[in-house]
């Protein structure tokens, strides 16, 4: 509308809300989901084929020709594993866009920041576009811009969590911090999280469990691009200051008198 | 022969190629990518690559993910 484009990858994209294909009720539902949500890139888990192979796909489901396929590296414990992860993605047809995760904890799911460097420095080096799902610490995420990443993917809260921009502080020393787009990955709940991403200035939001979780992910679907579009208008129509006390909206001169 | 397939063990003729299982398994080529002993198999090179007593062959494409 009265935008610039999100460029990742050498593409550009108009919608600025990336959306994950994991945990639909079923993948009908996913691909209603996603048509309702405006997005433009869908995020894919590299696995093992069931076997045999013959049998329902999730790609039967997402039009390859119009979606842009994001693989990561879930699961990715070191570098290494990631690496050769992103390796079997781009030999799988999927080009060299990636969704870069190190895990460091399997109960919160934070990324292994040292290994996540290094991978980052490895695949970049060789061509591939890394955005790497990150913390929200504005000096790796200078680091993951020198090392090369395309962007930086700061988390709002733990993977599938719920709770929101936990540290919009530090979410906006990022966006002071680096020059390639900040996408806020993991942590969103509901709209308003998206919306206050898009208000601090990110130029994008990734989620996947706040809509395949919903009651209605259809309808959450809708209610997010609606909130990723309106906090970004937000930002870019540039929002009154915040102040203690009250400044009247209404004029103060001209008031009728009641009195006799 | 017992080969590795995706982690499970498969009893499969001796001298099959990888071209030859996929095959088998009726496994879709679009979007699919094959890794021998940990070493990815580029698609030009499935009907060449023999596998043996003892391999690891993990196939793979995009599944539902975050």
């Amino acid at each position: 509308m009265y935008d610039t484009s999100l460029w990742l990858g050498g593409k550009e994209y108009t919608s600025r809300l990336i959306v994950g294909t994991g945990k639909y009720p079923s993948n009908e539902n996913m691909r209603e989901a996603i048509e309702a949500s405006g997005a433009q890139i869908v995020t894919v888990a590299i696995r093992r084929v069931n076997l045999p192979g013959q049998g329902e796909s999730l790609l039967d489901y997402i039009d390859t020709k119009r979606y842009t396929l994001l693989p990561n590296t879930a699961g990715c414990y070191t570098a290494d594993e990631a690496v050769r992860t992103c390796y079997l993605a781009r030999e799988a047809g999927l080009g060299t866009l990636v969704k870069l995760e190190v895990i460091g904890d399997a109960r919160t799911l934070f990324p292994d920041t040292i290994g996540l460097l290094e991978a980052t420095r490895t695949l970049a080096s060789e061509g591939f576009s890394v955005l790497p799902y990150t913390n929200d610490d504005p000096v790796l995420a200078k680091r993951l811009e020198d090392a090369g990443a395309a962007a930086v993917m700061p988390l709002g809260a733990p993977i599938g969590s719920g709770l929101g921009i936990r540290n919009p502080y530090n979410i906006k020393l990022i966006l002071e911090a680096v020059t390639v787009p900040v996408i806020v990955d993991a942590g969103v709940g509901t709209a308003s999280d998206a919306a206050i991403a898009m208000e601090l200035g990110c130029d994008g939001v990734l989620m996947n469990t706040a809509i395949a979780g919903a009651k209605d992910p259809v309808a959450m679907a809708t209610a997010m691009k609606l909130a990723v579009e309106g906090g970004r208008l937000a930002f870019k129509a540039g929002r009154i200051g915040k102040k203690l006390y009250a400044t009247a909206s209404s004029p103060i001169e001209g008031v009728p008198e009641w009195t006799s | 022969m017992l080969v590795t397939v995706n982690g499970k063990p498969m009893e499969l003729p001796e001298g099959i190629t990888i071209e030859a299982l996929l095959v088998r398994l009726e496994v879709p080529r679009q979007f699919t990518a094959v890794a021998l002993n940990r070493e990815i198999t580029p698609k030009a090179g499935y009907a060449a690559a023999v596998l043996h007593d003892g391999d690891k062959v993990e196939i793979v494409r995009p599944m539902g993910g975050g």
